[in-house]
């Protein structure tokens, strides 16, 4: 058996109002080619960067989140390559003092907490886009310039589903704190694999697969799964793997191979002049401290503390912000009824916006509403088949499940003077069926069933089985 | 019209009681420049059909000119290189900003070496700048063009810039005053750039009042540059003015050893001592003092300056601007490769090579990393020295002008000119040259004024007692 050691670089796209280092807007995307520029992001002969001081403080919240030592002082410096879209001929970027150091995300595979270790989080800035057309290439600098927040990852990841975890809940992370939308279509949040195979444990390998530049968590879940596969393969044949850049073939997680490396390329790091070095007071970090509110991961356990919830519930919740913030509307004084309410939540009521296309925001459902018809159903009001129509009117009117109940009348039928009609008009026209049941009893259910039928279900079929027996016998 | 020497104040005056308007001074500069731009090769481009006729505002009216290596936006900005040759600069420098919103008249743009990379004008792609004192040398450089233009009156000042001695250096050499203020007082911003954390803009004119006035516009905090130093624009016209002679008395002034032993030229040691003695006579209190040798500021300036090139001039590789090769090359790297190849001069080439060396894996700790902790040392030991004096003055160069040629001579050969403009380069020093008189031959020698970072005020009050002295 192999044991895959899988290590993650993340880039983020923090939300700020405009680039790293220059007044452009960063809001690039869809935007006309080359719209998005100036001289500082198209790298003219004397143009100069200045930080930006809101992507620097999404990136010090980053690392908090991430619980990083945040360094208190800290650099820019010069990554130099040659590539056309890299305008500067150099990427401003951190070196040798990243902005947090040592940090760690949990989240949870198989229902355990596992703790994923953070070596490092810093700010830098994006290349522009190079277009391909035939026998061109086109550039476009809409994104050069744009501000990412690079994560980098121990090798602490055994498997896809750990992997797996580890993403939805940094996703979650920066989405919770407002770092960034990590809207994976917008190129948000991209990941780069580093994955290699063990045959011993506790032993490293040496040898190093980099797969670069995966859009989506679920790629990057078959990606992992194809490389373990491809790569034990290889290793079974008695092959030896080398150092190798590898790159997505499409979006089924087959990957490609760009480079093999024989030597890593030198990028002459050295510190930014353009940029004096950054000290970060405790005040400040003090401050953005106090505005990291509670964290997926407390979250979701504390939830399921407080109010016994499963944790499987709790994870569909705390992985979406609407359910979040309708399941907290719920929960306000309502204690005893929350377990239930939560299951209309993240079942019925979910599966109807979704089918209709419709965000929990907008819906007519309102918090107070499922409150009301899980108390509906806990007083015996109404039935569970009832309940979800009654639902479903709520969600078409915004009337409250009390107004539907009775403008519909879907309330049991408790008296027993009218459900005896029922009965005895349901005997009446059976009358082989009645026969039949003379010499088998079981008969009895088509009798209940057309008796539920008769009442559109608000019968409380106990109560029509002992009427039934009683008539009948 | 005798527009040599003229100053800002003067024309001022001159247009106020007549003597001239300023129409008749920008055609009599023209016609300056057109009999003499052809002889000396001072300007790489003309701008005076575009400048304008601004109102009354400070600067308007008042030929000037600007280095090669500053943007403005709709003319071209070459640098003095071919690679640059057709670029047209879309935006303006904060230099050229704040001196336009003065009304500033621009003749044109003056030559340099190459991307400022070098101390005659001889490294500039399209040629050299010659010595208006003696066509047989050079007017120096980087800013050779600059210097030459304010020495013959095609403009009254011009604005330059330095890395190490780019300003000073050519101002010794054509016998004007040239000032570069502390590093982050004029910001940086569309001045193409050299070194980055050594690069300075700086101001070529006749005296040290218009050196103040030009401070006051230029100074004062810029958004764009990161480096730039957080305060308001400089007030100094009005102290400049109220300095006299007796103002020297009990100024203590540091003369560095090393500044004055044998290396320099001995024509150039008797006229800087000459104006010591003559200060000293006059009441300045001045002593012989010990700083860190300028080998080591040869050194670690030559590591710094050239590792910050090789990263500089990366950007200009023909692929948004610039020399496009017309080879057919089949890679994105060749392509890259192709343009700059035969864009740049063998100097940048020379440059960019070391710089990339000194910055390479392996080398890196032993070259820049070494060079940056000397760097510090160096600046410590300033803040020493200037607890003991004031001001530290001295020969601006080791010698005067050299003979066209001679740059030839020595791979370093910038670096070498500019060894006395160094030290106070790489701790970021306000500095000044002054015209102290002419040698043998009747070229000019200057002697460099400098103090401690963000004295402005000190070492432009020394230059005017020394204008005082001289006049």
């Amino acid at each position: 058996m192999y044991q895959p050691i899988i290590g993650l670089e993340i880039h983020l796209q923090p939300k700020t109002k405009s680039k790293m280092f220059c007044g452009c807007d960063a809001a690039y995307f869809g935007s006309k080619p080359n719209t998005h520029t100036c001289p500082v992001c198209l790298g003219l002969p004397g143009a100069l960067p200045v930080p930006n001081r809101e992507a620097i403080e999404k990136c010090i919240k980053l690392a908090l989140a991430l619980n990083c030592t945040i360094s208190e002082e800290s650099k820019f410096d010069r990554k130099n390559y040659f590539y056309p879209d890299l305008p500067k001929g150099y990427q401003i970027s951190q070196y040798d003092e990243p902005i947090g150091r040592g940090g760690f995300v949990e989240a949870d595979v198989d229902r355990d907490a596992k703790r994923f270790r953070i070596t490092r989080v810093h700010a830098e800035e994006d290349t522009g886009k190079s277009l391909h057309q035939g026998d061109k290439t086109l550039l476009d600098f809409n994104k050069s310039g744009v501000p990412l927040l690079e994560i980098v990852t121990e090798p602490d990841f055994t498997s896809s589903e750990e992997v797996e975890a580890f993403a939805k809940r940094l996703r979650q992370i920066v989405r919770y704190c407002g770092i960034s939308d990590a809207d994976m279509e917008k190129g948000q949040m991209r990941f780069e694999l580093n994955i290699s195979l063990s045959q011993h444990a506790n032993e490293l390998p040496d040898y190093k697969i980099e797969v670069k530049n995966i859009g989506s968590i679920s790629v990057l879940k078959r990606v992992i799964e194809f490389e373990i596969k491809r790569q034990s393969g290889l290793l079974e044949k008695g092959e030896k793997l080398t150092q190798e850049t590898r790159g997505l073939k499409d979006m089924t997680g087959e990957t490609l191979s760009q480079r093999t490396k024989e030597t890593s390329a030198d990028y002459r790091y050295f510190p930014e002049p353009d940029i004096p070095k950054m000290v970060f007071d405790s005040g400040l970090i003090e401050k953005i401290k106090a505005e990291i509110p509670e964290l997926p991961q407390e979250k979701k356990w504390r939830y399921v503390d407080e109010y016994k919830l499963d944790p499987d519930t709790v994870e569909v919740l705390v992985a979406n912000r609407s359910l979040l913030a309708f399941f907290d509307e719920m929960a306000k004084g309502n204690n005893e009824l929350i377990v239930e309410a939560t299951k209309w939540l993240v079942g019925d009521l979910r599966r109807l916006t979704k089918a209709h296309g419709v965000k929990l925001e907008d819906s007519k459902v309102k918090p107070e509403h499922l409150i009301e018809l899980v108390s509906l159903l806990n007083e015996g009001k109404i039935k569970s088949a009832i309940a979800k129509e009654v639902l479903t009117k709520v969600f078409e009117t915004g009337k409250s499940p009390i107004d539907i109940v009775e403008e519909y009348s879907m309330t049991v039928i408790e008296n027993s003077d009218e459900l005896e009609e029922v009965v005895k008009k349901v005997i009446d026209a059976n009358p082989k069926i009645v026969d039949d049941y003379k010499k088998n009893p079981n008969a009895a259910q088509f009798l209940l069933g057309q008796v539920m039928k008769e009442t559109k279900g608000q019968a409380d079929p106990l109560v029509v089985k002992e009427l039934l027996g009683e008539i009948l016998e | 019209m005798n527009l040599k020497g003229l100053t800002i104040t003067q024309i001022k005056k001159d247009i106020d009681s007549g003597k001239y308007s300023y129409e008749e001074l920008i055609s009599e500069t023209r016609k300056t420049i057109e009999e003499l731009d052809p002889k000396l090769h001072v300007f790489v481009s003309r701008t005076d059909e575009k400048a304008q006729q601004s109102g009354d505002r400070q600067l308007a009216g008042i030929p000037a000119s600007l280095k090669d290596n500053f943007n403005w936006k709709g003319t071209k900005t070459t640098a003095s290189s071919n690679i640059l040759k057709n670029y047209t600069s879309p935006y303006n420098a904060t230099v050229t900003e704040r001196l336009l919103a003065a009304g500033a008249f621009f003749m044109g743009k003056t030559n340099m070496d190459a991307f400022a990379h070098g101390s005659s004008t001889e490294k500039s792609d399209f040629f050299t700048t010659l010595n208006p004192y003696n066509k047989k040398h050079v007017a120096g450089g980087s800013s050779g063009g600059a210097a030459a233009a304010v020495a013959t009156g095609m403009s009254v000042y011009s604005i330059g810039s330095e890395t190490a001695g780019s300003v000073r250096g050519p101002a010794a050499w054509c016998g004007v005053y040239g000032f570069a203020p502390t590093y982050g007082r004029f910001s940086r911003y569309g001045l193409i750039a050299m070194g980055s954390s050594l690069d300075r803009p700086g101001i070529l004119a006749n005296s040290i009042e218009d050196i103040a006035i030009l401070t006051e516009i230029l100074s004062g905090h810029d958004p764009k540059d990161a480096t730039s130093i957080d305060e308001p624009a400089m007030k100094l016209v009005e102290a400049i003015n109220s300095f006299k002679l007796e103002d020297l008395g009990g100024l203590k002034l540091g003369v560095p050893k090393n500044f004055m032993d044998e290396r320099i030229d001995s024509e150039v040691r008797n006229k800087v001592q000459e104006a010591i003695d003559l200060l000293k006579k006059n009441g300045a209190d001045v002593k012989e003092i010990a700083l860190f040798d300028q080998k080591y500021a040869l050194a670690v300036y030559t590591v710094i300056s050239r590792s910050e090139i090789s990263s500089n001039l990366a950007r200009i590789d023909g692929i948004r601007y610039g020399h496009r090769s017309s080879e057919q090359a089949e890679t994105f790297l060749d392509q890259i490769a192709y343009n700059r190849q035969e864009g740049f001069g063998n100097e940048a080439k020379q440059r960019s090579m070391t710089g990339a060396y000194t910055l390479s894996a392996g080398y890196y700790d032993a070259y820049y990393k070494r060079a940056q902790q000397v760097r510090t040392l160096i600046i410590e030991d300033f803040k020493q020295v200037f607890q003991e004096v004031d001001l530290i003055i001295g020969p601006t160069m080791p010698m005067n002008a050299t003979k066209i040629g001679d740059a030839a001579k020595s791979p370093i050969f910038g670096e070498l000119m500019d060894e006395l403009a160094e030290p106070s380069a790489l701790a970021g020093l306000p500095c000044l040259s002054v015209p102290v008189g002419f040698d043998s031959k009747g070229l000019p020698t200057g002697m460099q004024i400098f103090g401690k970072q963000k004295d402005e005020l000190g070492v432009l009050k020394l230059g005017r007692i020394w204008e005082i002295l001289s006049e």
